[in-house]
């Protein structure tokens, strides 16, 4: 059974359709890229997928893990394994990424029936995380993302990913304002976590990304619909062409 | 409507949970207001001659007092001839002399608030100066006060025992004709707190009022002095939440703290008073005047106060630094939802040398609330070197409410340093969901927002008090977000 099947999505903000008929299919264990130029629908997809209800879905179907996505709550989505990595992380001021965490992880626990977890495993826990995206552990007792810098509140992003462990990782520009260091550590991060019952779906701009997450399948997604799919040296082809010539399929 | 808008509005909606009336025959004066009342309440007391005396001057100064009108707020006039001026449960001679005494209703009262007072006697070692309406009827670990000559009582009880101190301090920060509704009180004050804090006297325990207003149409008029002799340390918690009633309340309390050469006075509040129901019917009006003379050096006086309650506040605890090196401080957490009004802030008054002075006001307004920050801060030409922090940050739920600030800087010697930094917000969606694609329900999400936004006056209040005001605001605003 995939993972996650989007069936002829429509999706609609402050009026307008953004997602015209979408159709996209992930197993278990791929990495599937998202290309594609600005206003294309990429972020809308991701939104629509976590549930913010300022995207209104108008057709189609959603399964995860065969279950009716669109049918749960945006918490109860996150429970259940679908983890966005924001392109734009918000900050909570007063309330430290750790405690931020344990309330996250609790709430996952809850819902799968177990126990909250131990105060000093999940301190172990967010310890070693922080180590392997190489997160300054100052930033472990910080508000979450306030005064973080542009690629600290990335890195965290990832950071949050390992700790929760989801089933669908969903990266939204992660790599926008990244510089080649922070990249290559943001990207070991994602590649530790592959794993054959995770998958990820990764929205980027640029192939350079690519170059470290190495993905399975690539998508092009234009004018709301994926105009073509391929493995990754698509990604190179979009590097060297450009989105043009895409256009007429897209029509 | 957002998923969000409807958990805020489902938090806000909810009953006001300690709304029940207790049932206690009560001794009271016919509504109205003149010097016969003054008299019969002095008498009621059995003050002395010069307190009378005092009581009257304050009351013909108030006869000539306009009622103030430039607060932010609005009202129907108050009718003050429609108030009973005395409200005190039976018995007055034979109060109870330990908590066993204590009514059995009262204490269920107690009970359904959730804090009862034996298990806060025993569980936090909090000494319990019980104000039900206007007359103390439960004061507790006095003898283990008294040892270390501390003195906790009601302020009848001090005007009988401690009449020196009473009268050497009593309307020295807040003159009787201070404003409108000092003046009243000082005309009508029926009871209220009094704590004495020898020299060098560090206070073993946290002192504890709890304050509730009970009679329907009684006018609340609480009187505590507090006075923290050199090198003494008080920390002084006030706690209150009042029954439900569809008549306005009034409340005008008078607060007067006193620390002298080192000597350090931290007061706390969390205040819980009825806001009235959605249409903005019923709700206490609480027009308080609170205010603390730091006479000594290096003397402190720290106000930190949660305010979730009353229809309409009009409250400015504030800091005269008069000693060199003293210190005042104002910490703040003020919610208005519903139709509730406040405004609200404090003054910084530096006199001394080298004093300084911090203030750190929190804001969240949800509903139709409106609220108000009004802040001054003054510098007198004597204040060599004096500091102020001034922090006003306002938390806006929805689109019907309002914040509004206006800080007042009056700066008279060119050594002073001020700082001020003022945010808005509004509670975000993209917040609330950055929290539940983590997992985390709405209802914790806000509940996680609001505490970290208002963190930095929670951690300044007692650990218990902290617990109290949090789960407080939880259920306050359990619906609020927009």
């Amino acid at each position: 059974m995939a993972l996650l099947e989007i069936r002829n999505l429509h999706v609609n903000v402050e009026g307008a359709e953004i997602l015209k008929g979408l159709d996209l299919t992930i197993e278990p264990g791929k990495v599937h890229a998202i290309m594609g130029p600005n206003g294309g629908g990429k972020s809308t997809l991701a939104k629509a997928l976590v549930g913010d209800d300022a995207y209104e879905i108008t057709q189609g179907e959603v399964l995860f893990n065969g279950q009716d996505l669109l049918e749960m709550d945006p918490e109860e989505r996150a429970r259940e394994g679908v983890f966005l990595g924001f392109q734009y992380p918000v900050e909570i001021p007063g309330v430290s990424n750790t405690y931020f965490l344990k309330a996250a992880v609790n709430a996952i626990r809850k819902h799968h029936g177990q126990d909250e977890i131990d105060a000093m495993e999940f301190l172990e826990l967010v310890r070693e995380r922080a180590r392997r995206v190489k997160l300054d552990e100052g930033l472990l007792q910080r508000p979450v993302n306030e005064g973080f810098s542009g690629g600290e509140k990335k890195r965290n992003e990832i950071f949050h990913m390992s700790v929760l462990e989801p089933s669908l990782g969903i990266l939204d520009e992660t790599d926008s304002g990244l510089d080649i260091d922070a990249l290559r550590t943001v990207s070991e991060g994602v590649n530790a976590m592959r794993a054959d019952d995770r998958s990820f779906l990764v929205i980027t701009h640029y192939q350079r990304l690519l170059d470290y997450i190495v993905p399975d399948v690539v998508h092009v997604l234009m004018d709301g619909r994926i105009v073509k799919t391929g493995g990754k040296e698509l990604a190179h082809e979009l590097e060297r062409q450009g989105y043009e010539g895409f256009e007429d399929n897209a029509a | 409507m957002s998923a969000s808008t409807e958990t805020i509005e489902r938090f806000t909606e909810k009953g006001y949970e300690a709304g029940f009336v207790t049932n206690i025959e009560e001794d009271r004066v016919e509504p109205g207001l003149n010097e016969d009342v003054i008299r019969f309440i002095s008498a009621k007391k059995n003050e002395p001659e010069w307190l009378l005396e005092w009581r009257l001057e304050a009351y013909r100064n108030w006869l000539n007092m306009p009622e103030p009108d430039w607060q932010y707020v609005h009202y129907d006039p108050i009718d003050f001839q429609s108030i009973s001026y005395y409200a005190a449960p039976k018995r007055d001679e034979d109060r109870p002399q330990s908590l066993d005494d204590i009514d059995p209703e009262i204490r269920e009262t107690y009970n359904k608030l959730g804090i009862p007072l034996h298990e806060q006697e025993m569980l936090a070692g909090v000494a319990v100066d019980a104000v039900f309406d206007s007359v103390s009827v439960a004061t507790s670990y006095k003898d283990r006060l008294a040892e270390q000559g501390i003195v906790f009582c009601s302020m009848s009880e001090a005007v009988q025992e401690h009449p020196e101190l009473v009268r050497k301090y009593l309307g020295t920060v807040i003159p009787q004709n201070d404003n409108y509704f000092a003046a009243l009180n000082s005309a009508v004050f029926t009871d209220g707190s009094f704590v004495y804090i020898p020299k060098g006297v560090r206070c073993p325990m946290e002192l504890s009022t709890y304050f509730r207003i009970n009679a329907a149409n009684t006018g609340q008029f609480e009187r505590t002095l507090i006075i923290a002799e050199d090198s003494s340390y008080v920390s002084y918690l006030e706690g209150c939440t009042a029954p439900m009633r569809d008549e306005n309340q009034l409340h005008a309390a008078v607060v007067e703290l006193v620390a002298l050469d080192n000597a350090e006075i931290k007061y706390s509040t969390v205040q819980n008073w009825y806001p009235g129901d959605a249409q903005g019917k019923g709700g206490i009006y609480n027009f308080v005047t609170k205010r603390g003379l730091a006479a000594g050096d290096n003397s402190k006086i720290s106000w930190t106060q949660v305010e979730t309650g009353s229809a309409i506040t009009w409250k400015y605890p504030s800091v005269v630094m008069r000693g060199d090196n003293s210190v005042g401080e104002f910490y703040s957490v003020a919610v208005t939802r519903l139709r509730q009004q406040a405004d609200t802030g404090t003054k910084m008054i530096h006199l001394g040398k080298n004093t300084r002075s911090t203030i750190v006001s929190k804001g969240i307004s949800a509903q139709e609330g409106q609220q108000v920050y009004r802040g001054l801060v003054r510098i007198a030409p004597t204040a060599e070197n004096a500091r102020n922090y001034s922090q006003c940050d306002s938390m806006l739920m929805g689109s019907e409410c309002g914040a509004h600030t206006f800080p007042y800087l009056d700066v008279n010697n060119t050594t002073a340093q001020l700082e001020h930094e003022a945010t808005t917000s509004k509670i975000g969606e993209d917040q609330i969901l950055y929290c539940l694609s983590r997992g985390i329900a709405e209802e914790d999400a806000v509940s996680l927002i609001v505490n970290g936004f208002c963190k930095e006056v929670f951690r300044e209040l007692p650990m218990e008090f902290a617990v109290e005001a949090q789960k407080l605001l939880e259920i306050t605003l359990e619906d609020s977000v927009g």
